[in-house]
């Protein structure tokens, strides 16, 4: 073992000043690193990503063959419908594994040397975020590609299907928070997967996924129409299938805009509180 | 109100602690600490598992909330500014907090990234920690094929990226193979004599006594005692003449020579034709010798010993380093332990109740 650098090279204690905060081009770049680590995990544990692999290819098929004909009447004209649906079924899926994930980060020792860096404190939430925006990516083209395989075709074209897929990404990122508090808060990722998937259906299947709204009770229909999940899918048929940006990609955003206020200062606050 | 004085002389101090508590729900693991670390030392806090040294640490550390007292870094206070404290602090955990995900190498560049060294500083700055450290030839391993002691080096090399001027090391060597412990011991010696400032816990008094300039010992959330090792030795007992003969029947000659030479009660074991003198001071052992040899006394072996740092722990206490329920980690514990205990049980009970 050679020996330790000069002392005249360490950190001089008198130089450090007292600025608390981080500015904001440092903050970028720690969460750029982070979400650089995040991807690495991604493609070295692949199996955190059948969610946002194997499932869109599983379920595509699946649903549109046992569904379409009874809903639609044959598989062909349920496609427009479906595709989207799973599509934020799907994207769903992978917010829940985005707070699921972060809580069995949390639990690592390699948390404990994140907290006494000197980095942004959001930067360990934020990083991991950002890198799931290619896992919603991944899953919203590839239910596109086997729709497309089935013979769905979208009469937006490519632009209303690049809009869609944008949406569809932000729309994940959005829900992501509802699940990263969960994540925050939970005790340990079992608890977290519970309750998650304990919010997670009832969003997926209260919604206009699947189904057309209006055979729904009252009540449900209530809030079928006006869960986000329901509004993004909404938008996504507009962007897809009409290329069109509709009123509906306008309630979309607004949906997501409010989760996002709701949920992020909740997540930001807990998680401040654990770092 | 802090004058200026004080704040002067806070600088000076790399640690400053005053009246540290932590309090989860009624019980205090931290229970009124006062620390002073100076520039350049390494200080050892010494204690059994449970006593309150790793949340100490955290706390120090801005990892854990300080519910009462006040402690500040080089002169920054730790609960005002956590940033500055951050910049000037190496830390490194109980248990590695590295990444599993990412090799050696890919470790050391996330957390140079994160600290603000430019990439090519930090492909320049890992690759110098790997060679420091031996780590080279894994550095492209994932780390789940690491072995304990090449976890903790890699997690010791990644508190270093910015040479910061503080290092705290929380049971460096806990869990690790002795050889693996004597390169973790080499490696801190290592880090001292570049200039670095150490605070180290442990719960091996032999580490303490290898590597701390000045020791505390933590029981139950309280500081007991505080000195280099050879205060807290001297301050418990004095040495001890240990001498073997060839003929038993020779002992009660030497108890003679030790009350009329030292005032002093030797205590025989006959069984083993051995007897041991109390010192007040350790060149009175030359003075029985001496007398030995003008009567023709054949001695086997000559061993003058200090006490150990566990009868100092025992006497300091009124109970065990090693807690009976904490089984896996206590078999690490330094050998002797168990030896000095049941020989010299008599010294021992001499100390509790001359206490």
């Amino acid at each position: 073992m050679s020996t330790m650098p000069a002392t005249s090279t360490m950190t001089d204690p008198a130089s450090v000043n007292d600025d608390t905060r981080v500015g904001l081009g440092d903050t970028v770049g720690q969460v750029l690193t982070l979400a650089w680590r995040a991807t690495m995990k991604m493609r070295r544990s692949l199996e955190v990503m059948f969610d946002v692999t194997i499932q869109p290819l599983v379920f595509t098929g699946m649903f549109a063959y046992i569904f379409g004909g009874a809903i639609s009447g044959d598989v062909q004209s349920y496609l427009p419908l479906i595709i989207p649906g799973l599509i934020g079924q799907t994207v769903l899926t992978a917010c829940v594994a985005t707070g699921v994930q972060l809580r069995q980060d949390m639990d690592t020792g390699v948390f404990d040397r994140f907290k006494v860096l000197p980095i942004a404190r959001i930067a360990p939430l934020a990083g991991p975020m950002v890198a799931d925006l290619l896992r919603y990516f991944i899953a919203s083209v590839l239910t596109f590609a086997v729709g497309i395989a089935i013979g769905y075709r979208p009469g937006g074209g490519v632009l209303g299907v690049t809009g869609a897929v944008l949406l569809a990404m932000l729309a994940g990122w959005s829900l992501a928070w509802i699940f990263t508090l969960f994540g925050i808060v939970g005790r340990n990722a079992a608890g977290v997967q519970g309750i998650s998937l304990l919010v997670m259906f009832p969003l997926t299947f209260l919604s206009n996924a699947f189904v057309p709204t209006d055979t729904m009770p009252g009540p449900l229909r209530a809030f079928a129409e006006v869960n986000p999940v329901s509004l993004v899918i909404t938008a996504i048929r507009d962007l897809a299938n009409e290329g069109a940006v509709t009123s509906d990609v306008g309630w979309a955003l607004i949906g997501c805009a409010v989760v996002i206020a709701v949920f992020a200062p909740l997540s930001v606050r807990a998680f401040n509180r654990k770092m | 109100m802090t004058t200026r004085h004080d704040r002067e002389n806070q600088r000076e101090l790399a640690v400053a602690a005053t009246g540290l508590v932590k309090r989860f729900g009624d019980h205090r693991a931290v229970d009124g600490i006062d620390l002073e670390v100076r520039r350049g030392e390494v200080f050892g806090v010494l204690g059994p598992n449970g006593a309150g040294k790793t949340t100490m640490m955290r706390m120090l550390a801005t990892l854990l909330h300080i519910d009462e007292g006040r402690a500040s870094i080089f002169g920054h206070d730790v609960r005002a500014e956590p940033h500055a404290v951050r910049r000037l602090l190496g830390v490194t955990g109980q248990y590695a907090s590295v990444d599993e995900n990412l090799t050696a190498t890919e470790n050391l560049w996330l957390f140079a990234r994160l600290q603000g060294l430019s990439r090519t500083e930090s492909r320049a700055r890992s690759a110098e920690l790997l060679e420091q450290f031996d780590l080279t030839e894994a550095a492209k391993k994932p780390i789940a094929a690491f072995s304990g002691g090449m976890r903790r080096r890699l997690d010791l090399a990644a508190s270093l990226l910015t040479r910061p001027p503080l290092i705290f090391l929380d049971e460096p060597t806990t869990g690790l193979d002795p050889r693996t412990r004597g390169q973790m011991w080499d490696t801190i010696r290592d880090l001292v004599r570049s200039g670095c400032t150490v605070l180290l816990t442990t719960q091996y008094l032999d580490e303490a006594d290898q590597l701390a300039d000045r020791i505390a010992v933590i029981d139950r959330g309280r500081k007991v005692a505080e000195g280099t090792a050879d205060e807290l030795k001297s301050s418990v007992g004095q040495s001890t003449l240990q001498l073997q003969l060839a003929d038993s029947a020779l002992l009660p000659l030497v108890a003679e020579q030790a009350r009329r030479l030292l005032g002093e009660e030797a205590v025989l074991t006959p069984e083993s034709r051995r007897v041991n003198v109390p010192l007040t001071r350790t060149d009175q052992a030359v003075e029985v010798l001496l007398a030995l040899r003008e009567r023709d006394v054949t001695i086997e072996s000559v061993t003058v010993q200090k006490p150990s740092l566990d009868e100092v722990f025992l006497a300091l206490t009124g109970h065990d380093t090693q807690d009976p329920q904490d089984g896996p980690e206590g078999q690490d514990g330094p050998a002797s332990a168990a030896d000095s205990r049941s020989a010299d049980t008599d010294r021992t009970h001499r100390m509790e109740t001359s206490r």
